[in-house]
């Protein structure tokens, strides 16, 4: 169905029924109860889920199906996020123009930096696309001020023309942004007994781009274009010498995954109508190389497992501070309980950046495979007995290739 | 005319004169190998052929268009398929996946952005590259890791792999290299098969003797980058100059 | 004339830094083959032992001034530095201020340590994995190191002040024959040139001189080789990491009073020097100190105002410029070698 194989049509609507209950599902504590602030299920967070898992499945694309490492991916996320908050100051604040343009914009930038970068490979790209990556950062805090309005970031304002929208709304704000009339900020709230559950219209709005991110990328995977791409990280001389030129596969895939990562930047400046510098930076990029991962080079889950991952704990941990910390270890005798809570707090609310470089290492030392592979082996020592029945699913244990060709 | 036409091809490094003034026509449909002592340039010579290196002196013709200059998938594509000393294949991909990327590249060409088809779905493709792992006995590896395979195995993936090409030349180098005896014999008797199922010119850099007398149907002794003799087996194998270049090197 | 001077001076101490980060980073990549994305964070380190030793020396002790008060008629509190009462005022006052000179020794010790330990407990384990992976966990290790700081430190930056012997600033115009106040320059960074010149070249002539450098280089330019003849180069290499480690720390420490340490330098001069690594050639440390000191003169001329009138912004982006030019044109940097890092 859909051009999909049985298996993958399954994979395929696991995850989209996933992706609709997900206002229930990250919801499992009661409003209130000690573990509530566990919850997930707000349209805030969930919006990030969706959209950050776009562009951490668009970075796997390049880098798990080609294996080149991209250190600059940020800058296609920042540009998205200009060319979408641009849309809604000239034309109107639905979304859906400031998407396209975001997609447009970001994949002629990955067209132009891929170009030149794709040149070189193993580190050498990698570098070279972070050298880009801090460029396009810089010009942004500097002479682009008048487009990226600088530190201040790039606002929509009641001046904006707004030729095709409303230039203010009647309550006399700026307009909210909207698909064709449905507001992204929306929500419809319903409680059932203690649990109360928020499905906004905002986050449906990325779940459905994210599912047809998510069904693209699977349709990439399976068909030949990916298959040249593994072929690619597995042996480049092998692949010139069959009489195909990498060169334009490389770039290709290195412009959609632009495109992936400027849909992203789009829809983040479609949920909250601003845009900064800030999401170029590197550490940007770098989230987005833990997420990948995190979740699971290569593999067709990780990337949305790594993104939801981070996403939450990123929430989670930025919450907690000294005094919850107390109520939770106040069963331990004093001495103790005063280490275990001068060792968390590290890792702990401003702490979270602390946390993630531990998680990014522990991964790469101990789970190359992420957590795809994590579970994989888990899986396998529960059922010992299953024998070597997967043979037809490669791309799920993926092998960490050094990425130097001839 | 030759199906591969060498004139005057000569290649400096340094100050090392690596080809000296190197003539040589490959005749279509037949095995040409070419041997010679260790550093006589004969891999300089392949290197040539597909696009590596290109000579300082001289010109490489196929099929009547030249050849230098042009990258090594252009090569390919004008029907040149090249077999590695140590074998080149996609290791992380199963033996399948192996097949399916040089029949692609021979229907569509150097570069086609197919995304949204799907490989099993491509019939005819997937069709031939089990035939030609038929041909080769290696259709019960089909799912297998191509990595994990044997030396013996990967080596046969690879010629089934530019074989699936149908190309007009198959270059191997040194294709027994560093092999057992009783793969290197399997090896000349895949070879042999080849030959006889198909018609195909081949062109060998070898210096196992045994391989090139089993298999060679015209031979150019290299020595010092400039060719010897070029000749039968049957002549070569008593020719004096061959004799003192090999037995010169021994000394 | 003298405004090409003035840029020239002021590049040379950016330079500098980025030459001796460099440096490290491409003694690490040739002989351990390593890339090392945590290596802006021991700069990082060394410049937080300058503000260490600043803070252990005006370690302090309250006494009540009987015969002052404040304002509100309270006796007031003196804080005195221990160090000030054992060697008496004078002396004591002299040490606090040449912190940043003695944290130099203090750094030595400490910056060996945790280049022992970093590759001891981890890099160790990534020699045979890809680069990627090395990237990637060096990476990490990054951020964990400046949230340390970060989380010890604070977010500002912390000014750490040069003694107040080098406060001053040197006219070279004057010296050259032009207008007085035209060429002027701040000792302080007259003083970290010729440092890093020193650092430098006792690095140099340490791999020249010594045995020990001779099979390091011979590692760097065959590592199989080396290794088949026994020589233990897993030793060696440690003891390589640290002397890096160590050229890092030093060109932090002696940095603090230019450029206030904060938590995230590390990592703004790392994606710098890996720039200026890949210039200079990946692999040649005659490579990594030239294009050090080329790319900082670059920038500070880039920074000239009638420049940037011309282009603007182009002091923010000079250097990763001249790294895509360079890459393009020149694959393997301006003295790399071949066979190092090919693609």
């Amino acid at each position: 169905m859909l051009g999909l194989s049985k298996k993958d049509t399954k994979f395929l609507f696991i995850v989209i029924a996933l992706t609709a209950a997900t206002p229930i599902l990250l919801q499992p504590f009661p409003e209130g109860s000690a573990m509530s602030q566990f919850n997930a299920g707000y349209p805030d967070l969930m919006q990030r889920f969706a959209i950050f898992g776009i562009f951490a499945i668009g970075f796997n694309i390049l880098f798990g199906l080609t294996g080149y490492l991209s250190f600059g991916h940020a800058a296609f996320l920042g540009v998205g996020s200009y060319s979408a908050v641009w849309m809604f100051k000239l034309l109107s604040m639905n979304v859906l123009p400031g998407i396209i343009l975001a997609i447009i914009v970001s994949g002629l930038f990955a067209l132009v930096i891929g170009y030149v970068s794709l040149r070189r490979s193993g580190i050498y790209f990698s570098i070279l696309t972070l050298a880009f990556a801090q460029m396009s950062f810089n010009l942004a805090y500097s002479v682009l001020t008048p487009i990226t309005n600088g530190e201040t970031g790039l606002q929509v304002t009641l001046n904006d023309p707004r030729i095709l929208g409303q230039q203010v709304a009647a309550n006399g704000n700026v307009p909210p942004t909207n698909f064709f009339g449905l507001e992204m900020g929306s929500s419809l709230k319903i409680p059932v007994g203690g649990w109360e559950f928020t499905f906004n219209a905002g986050y449906y709005f990325c779940a459905v781009i994210a599912i047809l991110a998510f069904y693209l990328s699977l349709r990439i995977f399976r068909s030949p274009f990916g298959l040249m791409l593994r072929a690619i990280k597995t042996n480049q001389t092998r692949l010139n010498y069959t009489g195909l030129n990498s060169r334009p596969y490389t770039l290709a895939a290195f412009v959609i995954s632009g495109m992936y990562a400027g849909l992203a930047g789009g829809l983040l400046a479609s949920m909250d109508p601003l845009a900064g510098a800030e999401r170029m930076q590197w550490t940007a990029s770098g989230e987005v190389v833990l997420m990948t991962i995190l979740g699971g080079v290569g593999t067709m889950m990780g990337p949305i497992l790594g993104a939801g991952f981070i996403k939450y704990f990123e929430n989670i941990f930025s919450k907690i501070n000294e005094n919850v910390l107390h109520q939770w270890f106040s069963f331990l005798p004093d001495g103790l309980e005063g280490f275990v809570i001068w060792v968390a707090e590290h890792f702990v609310g401003s702490g979270w950046h602390l946390t993630s470089g531990v998680l990014f290492m522990m991964v790469v030392i101990f789970l190359p495979g992420g957590l795809v592979e994590g579970g994989q082996r888990i899986g396998k020592k529960l059922k010992r007995k299953k024998s070597d029945g997967d043979g037809d699913d490669a791309e799920h244990h993926p092998k960490q290739s050094p990425h130097v060709a001839e | 005319m030759g199906l591969l036409e060498v004139k005057g091809v000569g290649k400096r490094f340094g100050g090392l004169q690596a080809l000296g003034d190197v003539n040589l026509s490959v005749q279509e449909n037949t095995v040409h190998a070419i041997i010679g002592p260790n550093g006589a340039g004969k891999s300089t010579l392949l290197n040539c052929f597909v696009g590596k290196l290109i000579p300082d002196t001289g010109s490489v013709m196929f099929n009547g268009q030249s050849v230098l200059g042009r990258t090594p998938f252009e090569i390919n594509q004008m029907g040149i398929s090249r077999v590695f000393q140590t074998p080149e294949i996609f290791g992380d991909l199963n033996v399948m996946e192996n097949m399916m990327i040089p029949c692609f590249a021979k229907r569509d060409g150097a570069f086609r952005l197919h995304a949204f088809e799907t490989v099993e779905n491509e019939k005819d493709l997937v069709e031939k590259a089990e035939q030609m792992l038929i041909d080769v006995n290696m259709i019960d590896k089909r799912h297998m890791n191509a990595a994990s395979m044997s030396r013996g195995d990967k080596r046969r993936l690879e010629m089934a792999m530019c074989l699936v090409q149908d190309p007009k030349l198959l270059l191997l180098d040194e294709p027994t290299a560093g092999m057992a005896r009783a793969d290197t014999n399997n090896t000349i008797d895949l070879l042999k098969e080849i030959k006889e199922k198909r018609d195909i010119t081949m062109a060998i850099i070898e210096h196992d003797m045994h391989v090139v007398f089993s298999l060679a149907e015209r031979i150019t002794v290299l020595a010092q980058g400039t060719p010897l003799v070029e000749d039968t087996p049957e002549n070569i194998k008593g020719h004096p100059k061959v004799q003192e270049a090999y037995l010169g090197e021994a000394h | 004339m003298d405004a090409i001077i003035l840029q020239i001076l002021n590049g040379l101490d950016k330079g500098s830094a980025y030459a001796l980060i460099a440096l490290g980073l491409t003694l690490i990549f040739g002989t351990l083959g390593v890339v090392n994305f945590a290596h802006g964070a021991l700069f990082m380190i060394g410049a937080f032992c300058a503000v260490t030793m600043q803070r252990i020396l005006t370690l302090s002790y309250e006494t009540i001034d009987a015969t002052k008060t404040d304002f509100l008629g309270n006796a007031l509190k003196v804080k005195t530095p221990y160090v000030e009462s054992w060697f008496g005022p004078e002396m004591g006052a002299s040490i606090i201020d040449w912190a940043v000179p003695l944290a130099i020794l203090f750094s030595i010790p400490i910056m060996l340590l945790v280049g022992y330990v970093m590759e001891r407990g981890l890099i160790k384990h990534f020699y045979k994995r890809p680069h990627a992976d090395q990237i990637l966990v060096t990476f990490g290790l990054a951020i964990v190191l400046q949230e340390l700081i970060k989380h010890y430190y604070g977010a500002n930056p912390i000014p750490t002040g040069a003694p107040d012997a080098f406060k001053g600033s040197f006219d070279f115009g004057t010296l050259l024959g032009f207008d007085p106040n035209t060429v002027i320059y701040p000792y302080w960074r007259m003083v970290y040139f010729a440092f890093a010149a020193v650092i430098i070249g006792a690095v140099f002539a340490f791999l020249q001189f010594t045995t020990f450098g001779m099979v390091v280089r011979a590692g760097m330019a065959d590592r199989e080789t080396v290794g088949l003849l026994g020589i233990n180069i897993d030793k060696r290499f440690t003891i390589m990491f640290g002397l890096a480690a160590a050229v890092a720390g030093l060109a932090g420490v002696m940095y603090a009073p230019i450029n206030s340490p904060n938590y995230h330098m590390g990592m703004d001069f790392l994606v710098l020097s890996f720039v200026v690594v890949v210039v200079g050639g990946m692999g040649s440390l005659p490579g990594a100190v030239l294009a050090g000191f080329m790319l900082g003169i670059l920038e500070s001329f880039a920074s000239m105002n009638w420049i940037k009138d011309i282009v603007p912004g182009i002091d923010q982006i000079i250097i990763y410029l001249v790294a895509i030019i360079i890459l393009l044109t020149r694959p393997r940097g301006l003295m790399g070698r071949k066979g190092v890092m090919e693609d």
